[in-house]
């Protein structure tokens, strides 16, 4: 075992079980390496497409009894998909496939919050992100910009070209708000140069980008409506988009996603979540320089970051987030989640899963978890799960199979004094070195 | 599948009155209206303190600090049977010795010496001798010998099923709702980890401040409903006594109570170890309490995996240690007495600690065969294995 294999287990997993560090062993780059040939990965399980849940919203604005049985549907639904999420991520062999898709399904936030997408929020992840991820930039991008639930969330389809023909005959105009975010936090970032002027050309630019309704053979899948589209001419960027229907918008989004901005915000916001907090400027240009030279090649990207000499030296001073916490927990104790428990577990700890509070996302720094009201709370899960564990391990050994030995003499000492195994483990998985990644 | 929380608390908001309805279960007629409770004081209960020996001519010498002030005297013990007396902060239940319902029981151990809480823990439940692996508690496998075992007669409070109870023989857990408080011991020995941590130690402090002021001000009396200090073990005896008093209820119930291993501070009259003292005995009055005309049929007995040394440490606590004590509490209880033999404090285990006189064993198995009607062939063979050589204690319950 070595320190690195520490560090990748951490950095590009989610803790290690009994095993992990063995089989990270003493290539640990390459280990992390290995995951990104899978393209794409597969995801496990049969949890539902997208298509008929945004249908059967369609379909229940106009019924009532459809609606109270959506509810239902959704809500368990939304169950399934937070079993698979956080029990796929504890189990996972490929952890860092699994830290990928929640990188970038938080980039791309599409929130249960507006209560309309919460029934496919998760199948966004599976549609949009998963098979683009370790893609091109702009591949994942467009997918994104395509995807229902993206299209839902940030208004799109309410958004009708002033001037067309829609526009005109029900009196309706912009909406700018998927233009703007786009820009702002999907890819230039929000120094990263453009103006209100871009934001209305760009929304101008997705006008009609929509979704099938219901008297289409595929109800509930994406549908470019020109009859919303804003005709003519739109300036972007410092480009001119001739009128060209579709294709405007995803010649845009092709040329945004390799503008400079783009690969720096990206890169800035891969080293913030894999590196530190405030990652080293060199770091963040080293992979923004990878970004640009590739066009947005991410599994290159991805690589960059995986080789990136401050990885492997900077120390692991991340501090878990409450999803990254619960799931190193279930992972290192060997218990499955239930969706009930994994869900229930999130929704005291502020991180519901697939509920961010904004399209910005979930923070991705310490300050925005650690208050003191965060960590006395995260200390009560902490004991609440190793009293609930049905069997409980030995947590010397748990130590040994996450630590190596890199624990600190007073965790070591506190957990072979506790009281009892429970109150051992719970010590444990409240530990700073169990608290940080 | 166990019963659902909702359906539990709705028996509590009915007072324990409503009939207590197993989903799924076919309902065989009870086999016994006996109760029983099993509480597991986790930790190491210093029985020197709990029932200080004050007739024993070394105690004084021995306990130093914390020696507890004698009957009569400023905040001092309750008088027993004028050798032991009871630690004046177990003045909750003083009244069932009066009402011969309490029965104490000296110098208990088990029979395998080991000061680790871990294996101590895990023999009390396994109710094996020694270590090895087992996944199945002593409780369950009498749960599955007792007839009716289908309808979950089995009961864990407090969220996880306890290895006591587990087994093959399905029982039913309660809980309080939302997210628990965390133990006192748990948050004071976080709080050294974190002392070096820029940024979880402030917030922890921070927290901990916040978090008693609210307490301040909701009044101390009325927290901890749900949590793990001394506070939160009397709602899950409340809990308890409410959900074994429905006649068609569980039989059987285990409540576990932390905060024992006093290693630092533990006190005399007053302190860390009178406050959990307090706690339980709070708890035990109000389970007497909840389950109404059944505590004449019940019999609650209150163990400990191991005492703790007889000396006081360097840090005003006690280390781990030999010999403690269990209490005996119920309508069904030959009580108002003190059993075992006193092995005295002038010859100790290995130098330092109380030696065992009575096999925990021998009063488990006294119980489940003269108070819940076992066979005692079958609580050799299948219940505790290997304690053939321990005999179930006699006379400890009514005839």
């Amino acid at each position: 075992m070595t320190a690195a294999a520490l560090i990748a287990s951490t950095r590009f997993g989610f803790a290690a079980r009994q095993g992990d560090l063995a089989a990270i062993g003493r290539d640990p780059r390459g280990w992390a390496l290995r995951q990104l040939d899978q393209n794409p990965p597969p995801f496990p399980g049969d949890l539902p497409a997208s298509a008929p849940m945004v249908a059967a919203v369609l379909e229940s604005r106009k019924d009532k009894e459809i609606k109270s049985e959506l509810k239902e549907r959704i809500r368990s639904t939304h169950l399934a998909e937070v079993e698979a999420r956080i029990a796929g991520a504890a189990e996972s062999e490929t952890p860092l496939l699994d830290r990928l898709q929640m990188f970038w399904a938080n980039h791309f936030t599409v929130s249960g919050l507006r209560p309309v997408v919460r029934g496919f929020a998760g199948a966004f992840e599976r549609e949009a992100i998963r098979p683009h991820m370790l893609g091109s930039f702009q591949e994942l991008l467009l997918a994104v910009a395509q995807h229902p639930a993206m299209l839902f969330y940030l208004d799109n389809i309410q958004s009708f070209g002033p001037q067309s023909q829609a526009g005109r005959r029900q009196n309706r105009g912009l909406n700018e708000n998927l233009g703007r975010e786009i820009l702002e936090l999907h890819t230039l970032g929000v120094d990263g140069g453009y103006s209100q002027s871009d934001v209305e050309a760009l929304a101008g630019i997705l006008t009609g980008w929509s979704i099938a309704p219901l008297r289409d053979p595929e109800p509930g899948r994406f549908l470019f409506a020109p009859r919303a589209h804003e005709p003519g001419v739109k300036f972007l960027l410092g480009r001119t988009y001739l009128e060209n229907g579709m294709l405007e918008g995803v010649q845009a989004l092709s040329d945004i996603a390799r503008h400079p901005s783009t690969a720096r915000h990206v890169a800035r916001k891969l080293a913030t979540h894999f590196i530190a907090d405030d990652p080293p400027q060199a770091s963040v240009e080293r992979i923004a320089k990878v970004f640009h030279d590739t066009q947005g090649d991410l599994k290159a990207v991805t690589a960059a970051v995986i080789r990136d000499e401050a990885v492997w030296r900077e120390p692991l001073t991340k501090v878990r987030t409450p999803t990254e916490l619960v799931i190193a927990a279930f992972r290192v104790t060997g218990v499955r989640p239930s969706g009930q428990a994994a869900d229930r577990s999130l929704r005291v700890l502020d991180q519901p899963c697939f509920l961010a509070p904004s399209p910005a996302g979930w923070p991705d720094r310490a300050s925005a978890w650690i208050s003191p009201e965060a960590v006395l709370r995260r200390a009560e899960w902490c004991q609440t799960f190793a009293n609930r564990l049905p069997n409980p391990p030995d947590p010397s050994e748990i130590a040994r199979a996450a630590f190596g030995e890199d624990v600190a003499v007073e965790t070591r000492q506190a957990v072979e004094r506790a009281s009892s195994r429970r109150m051992a483990l719970a010590l444990l998985l409240a530990s700073p070195e169990f608290q940080r990644r | 599948m166990i019963p659902s929380r909702r359906h539990l608390l709705s028996i509590l908001a009915a007072g324990g009155i409503a009939p207590l309805g197993w989903p799924g279960a076919v309902f065989a007629a009870a086999p016994t209206d006996r109760r029983l409770v099993v509480v597991l004081l986790r930790g190491a209960l210093d029985g020197l303190a709990a029932v200080p020996p004050l007739g024993d001519p070394r105690y004084a010498e021995k306990r130093g600090r914390l020696l507890i002030a004698a009957p009569g005297q400023p905040d001092g013990a309750l008088p027993l049977d004028g050798f032991f007396s009871l630690h004046p902060a177990l003045a909750p239940i003083h009244p069932y010795w009066r009402s011969g319902e309490l029965l104490v029981v000296t110098a208990t151990g088990n029979g395998y010496r080991t000061r680790s809480h871990f294996d101590a823990q895990d023999l009390m439940e396994t109710g094996l001798s020694t270590k090895r692996q087992q996944t199945d508690g002593w409780l369950n496998r009498a749960l599955g010998a007792m007839p009716g075992a289908e309808r979950r007669m089995g009961l864990a409070l407090g969220g996880a099923v306890p290895l006591i109870l587990r087994g093959p023989t399905q029982v039913a857990t309660w809980e309080p709702p939302g997210l628990p408080q965390a133990a006192p011991e748990f948050l004071a020995t976080l709080a050294a980890l974190y002392q070096k941590d820029a940024v979880l130690g402030p917030a922890l402090t921070e927290g901990l401040r916040g978090q008693s002021q609210s307490d301040e001000v909701l009044g101390m009396g009325k927290p901890g409903v749900n949590g793990y200090g001394p506070k939160s073990f009397r709602p899950l005896a409340e809990a308890a006594g409410k959900l074994l008093a429905a006649e068609t209820g569980p039989r059987v119930a285990v409540l576990d109570m932390l905060g024992w291993d006093t290693h630092v501070n533990q006190g005399a009259e007053k302190g860390r170890l009178a406050d959990n003292l307090a706690g339980l005995a709070e708890g035990l009055d109000a389970l007497a309490k909840s389950l109404g005309s059944v505590w004449g049929r019940t019999a609650v007995i209150a163990v400990t995996e191991f005492g703790r040394t007889v000396a006081v440490n360097g840090s005003g606590g006690t280390d781990h240690g030999t010999g403690s004590v269990a209490f005996l509490l119920g309508g069904a209880v030959r009580g108002g007495r003190i059993a075992g033999d006193w092995p005295g404090l002038d010859r100790l285990e290995d130098g330092r600690d109380l030696r065992v006189a009575v096999d925990t064993r021998s009063l488990l198995k006294g119980l489940l065969r003269d108070h819940m009607g076992l066979d005692a062939a079958l609580l050799d063979r299948k219940v505790f294995p290997d304690s053939a050589g321990v005999s179930p204690a006699a006379g400890l319950v009514k005839a």
